[in-house]
């Protein structure tokens, strides 16, 4: 073993090597497909926060002179919609409710879904039994009557869409975390861990979660999209963004009304939900890879 | 002179089979039977047996992985087993195991140093700088480089792996190792290299082992006394060298005989024993081997033999000898 080892000096420069290699923002930047995604979602959430600089006018100032412009028509970049109020604006301005709630909604049901997954399927049992039977219960129901029954419970307003979009979300983190934690949990190395004297606090987060991220990563990216779908559709109800607050749902709503007059109002908005869901579906893969050490690139 | 650490008495593991059936009432495997045995300190016990017939379901009874159904553990003449939380972890800093599968056994998202430094982390040992450096001080005790400290277990082979978990093992300096197949997923080569690392580690730290094995070889080389199970019953234990040259139970007689000859010119004697293996879940009354056995007396299937000294620490469980 002697003759292999190296020199004190050069293990020391491998180690630091070694150290930077595994650092995870450089994993991800050498990840060319992830820093895509990354850039989308930057430039989504800076619009979101910095919309009143952004936006050429108000959101909601009305022109009924100037009703389903073209874009590029009398200095509106993406036209104007059925009110004559000027599309870009509304645009940016209902990124704000959109990646909100839809990232607040996916962090919301992600982190009780989790919860009650990992206990679930730690536990086993009757506690199993018990929350697992509750999850079916609510997923016996579809999800936008689920949505609607929360709404009209909780009321209207962006705190109450995300918990209800959020909530809805509970059962299918619940099974998918419960699934891969049964798998899990009888390995070799929690055992290991087991018999080293760790709590089972330290298990399942130090152990057990770490190992089953990777599902559920791509199971929330994918949320997020659907979340900015549900809060359409919530709108699209009347239960969720009131009129005239623009959000992207509302927006392609509306835009849905007078496809054959005015196509570009749908197809803008649509294609904003579009390309953030597709930022966030890039992002995630890529923190997946990141997180898996076996993944080398 | 020497005292034991490590005793066994009349240790039971019951598990319960639940039949497919409806309304069936479960069914009992009796995977320990009835097992009493004590480890000296600085010793190796080899625990021999063919898969199935209990070794590993003792080993992780001993070190309080699963519970004992009845039957008690002592470790310096305390009783570890039924202990709550808070005592057992105390008891865990001095019994480690090292377990079959150096693939299965290391966490793969984890580092090799977080890995090892770990256990200190539960036990509150040290600073982050003291484990640090007794990390350091682990791998090369174990004959791996500094620079392996970052990597992943996937980035090992099988032997380094087992290395790994032997430093895991070594971290919290414990008085006990229970060897749970250490080198049974090993090639042949590296399996010296193991086993030799494991007898020298046990010289310099004064270790004392368990070591469970199918391998008759590996068993005879590390060993300084041997137990042979038979469907979750030790039918004989004593001094290894004492068993391998004079085995003494017709099971362990047939189990040796099964040892390749060492030349080609030696007339060895070849003792097959008729029949399969009884189920576990339907154990044959009296001796567990009445069934097979050659030298089957009457009594055999009425009363089940006890562990009887024949001199030189030598105990058996047969009729043969009384």
């Amino acid at each position: 073993m002697s003759n292999r080892s190296l020199d004190l000096k050069s293990q020391e420069e491998m180690l630091k090597k070694e150290r930077k290699a595994n650092n995870a923002w450089n994993k991800l930047k050498r990840n060319k497909t992830a820093m895509i995604g990354l850039v989308i979602v930057v430039i989504m959430t800076l619009m979101a926060l910095f919309s009143p600089l952004i936006a050429p006018s108000d959101p909601n100032e009305l022109s009924l002179s100037e009703v389903h412009l073209k874009p590029g028509e009398k200095g509106h970049i993406f036209g104007t919609d059925e009110y004559g109020r000027d599309l870009f604006s509304r645009i940016i301005y209902g990124s704000r409710i959109s990646i909100i709630v839809a990232v607040g909604g996916t962090i919301v049901g992600g982190i009780i879904g989790i919860l009650l997954g990992l206990i679930a399927g730690f536990k086993g049992g009757i506690v199993d039994s018990i929350i697992m039977r509750l999850m079916d219960g609510m997923f016996a129901f579809p999800f936008v009557l689920l949505s609607i029954v929360l709404m009209t419970v909780l009321g209207s307003g962006t705190k109450n869409l995300i918990l209800a979009i959020g909530i809805a979300n509970v059962p299918s983190y619940a099974r998918i975390v419960r699934g891969q934690v049964h798998v899990v949990k009888n390995e070799e190395y929690c055992n290991a861990v087991r018999a080293l004297g760790a709590s089972d606090n330290r298990l399942l987060f130090s152990h057990i979660l770490p190992n089953i991220i990777s599902p559920i990563i791509v199971y929330a990216t994918l949320n997020v999209a659907g979340a900015i779908i549900s809060e359409a559709s919530l709108s699209f109800l009347g239960l969720g963004i009131k009129p005239p607050t623009a959000s992207w749902g509302n927006i392609l709503r509306a835009g849905k009304d007078c496809l054959n007059t005015a196509p570009h109002v749908a197809t803008i908005s649509g294609l904003f939900i579009l390309i953030t869901v597709l930022g966030f579906n890039l992002l995630g893969d890529g923190i997946r890879d990141v997180l898996d050490p076996k993944m080398k690139r | 002179m020497e005292k034991s650490v490590l005793k066994v008495n009349n240790l039971s593991k019951i598990f319960k089979v639940k039949s497919n059936k409806l309304f069936d009432k479960p069914k009992m495997l009796k995977a320990v039977n009835d097992v009493s045995f004590e480890v000296l300190e600085g010793e190796t016990l080899g625990v021999i047996g063919e898969s199935g017939c209990g070794k590993s379901t003792l080993g992780r009874c001993i070190i309080q992985l699963l519970q004992t159904s009845s039957g008690e553990v002592l470790y310096n003449d305390a009783k570890i087993n039924d202990l709550n939380s808070s005592e057992l972890k105390k008891i865990r800093k001095d019994i480690q195991i090292i377990f079959q599968d150096p693939y299965s056994s290391l966490d793969p998202r984890k580092t090799v140093g977080a890995i090892i430094e770990e256990p200190m982390i539960i036990h509150n040992i040290g600073k982050h700088e003291d484990r640090k450096n007794k990390v350091i001080e682990l791998l090369k005790e174990v004959g791996l480089d500094t620079f392996h400290v970052n990597r992943y277990p996937h980035e090992f082979s099988g032997g380094q792996r087992q290395r790994i978990n032997v430093a895991r093992a070594l971290a919290l300096n414990p008085k006990v190792i229970v060897c749970d197949e250490p080198v049974s997923a090993l090639d042949v080569s590296v399996q010296a290299q193991v086993l030799n690392l494991l007898k020298d580690l046990q010289k310099k730290f004064n270790l004392t082992y368990v070591f469970i094995s199918h391998d008759l070889s590996v068993v005879k080389y590390i060993s300084d006394r041997i137990a042979i199970m038979y469907l979750g019953k030790i039918v004989e234990i004593g001094d290894a060298k004492n068993i391998y040259k004079e085995p003494k139970h017709p099971y362990t007689k047939a189990l040796f005989s099964a040892i390749p000859p060492e030349s080609p010119f030696e007339n060895k004697q070849k003792l097959v024993l008729e029949g399969d293996v009884p189920s576990p879940l339907n154990l044959p009354s009296g001796c567990p081997l009445s069934t097979r056995c050659p030298n089957y007396m009457e009594k055999c299937s009425k009363t089940v033999p006890e562990l009887k000294d024949i001199g030189d620490n030598h105990q058996v469980a047969c009729f043969l000898y009384k």
